[in-house]
């Protein structure tokens, strides 16, 4: 699916990167342990999280993450966003909860990938 | 045979700016052709270490050489040292304090993230004086 897809799944508000919106995601992956998600993510993957400190964006440029998406209505600062930016990541805003946020992607069947 | 080799210093408690060094080593591998996988590699294995000698230790310096067969990465720190390393090693031990896990690190995986992205990986602590880690990507 696509991250505009996501986006109209969750009712997600864009905060950074409207441009890259038709880019293609193939898993994603939900937590807001940053070693965990650098130990399991894969490759063109979407983060969740709730989790709202400049190391989110970091972890994401490392991996190559497409898109964060904030749960809970997580707001990051103005140098997240710029961060986010420069480096080409999309950042997404839900008012749902990990867990449900997660499950709507499921069904919509965007899996974590293969362990 | 050429080697280049890139050289940074990691400033203790800033939390925020971590992983610029391994930020900046990303771009310019791929900006040298490097292949993505050994670029990923890379990249993970060098920010867990950055991480870690922000969160552990009093900062440090990494060097990173590079040729046309690897790519070695050395991170030498100035911090307590690890006390027991198999131990260490253990996916989900952690000595990190609560203000680190809330901060999204603390779970544990540092050290196995790193064993796990790299092709070689030695370490080389002293109680009391520091940590120095080396670790290999193969190209």
């Amino acid at each position: 699916m696509t991250v505009e897809d996501i986006r109209k799944i969750l009712g997600a508000k864009v905060l950074v990167g409207e441009e890259h919106l038709s880019e293609e995601v193939k898993s994603a992956c939900g937590s807001d342990m940053m070693s965990d998600v650098l130990a399991y993510s894969k490759d063109h993957s979407v983060l969740l999280t709730g989790l709202c400190n400049p190391q989110v964006v970091r972890t994401a440029e490392m991996l190559d993450i497409v898109c964060i998406v904030f749960v809970r209505g997580k707001k990051p600062d103005e140098a997240m966003l710029q961060m986010a930016a420069e480096r080409g990541i999309i950042l997404l805003s839900t008012g749902h909860r990990m867990f449900s946020a997660c499950g709507m992607l499921y069904e919509a069947g965007l899996h974590g990938g293969a362990i | 045979m050429d080697v280049i080799t890139f050289h940074y210093t990691i400033s203790p408690d800033d939390f925020t700016r971590a992983g610029e060094a391994s930020s900046d080593v990303k771009s310019k591998l791929k900006k040298m052709g490097v292949t993505p996988e050994a670029v990923r590699k890379v990249a993970i294995a060098m920010y867990e270490g950055e991480i870690n000698m922000v969160i552990h230790a009093k900062g440090g310096e990494i060097t990173v050489h590079i040729s046309t067969e690897r790519i070695e990465m050395v991170l030498e720190d100035v911090g307590p040292g690890i006390p027991d390393i198999d131990l260490a090693m253990q996916a989900g031990y952690s000595t990190a304090p609560d203000a680190v896990r809330s901060l999204g690190f603390g779970a544990g995986m540092g050290l196995p993230n790193m064993k796990k992205y790299s092709d070689e990986m030695e370490i080389h602590t002293v109680i009391g004086e520091g940590t120095t880690i080396r670790m290999v990507v193969n190209l």
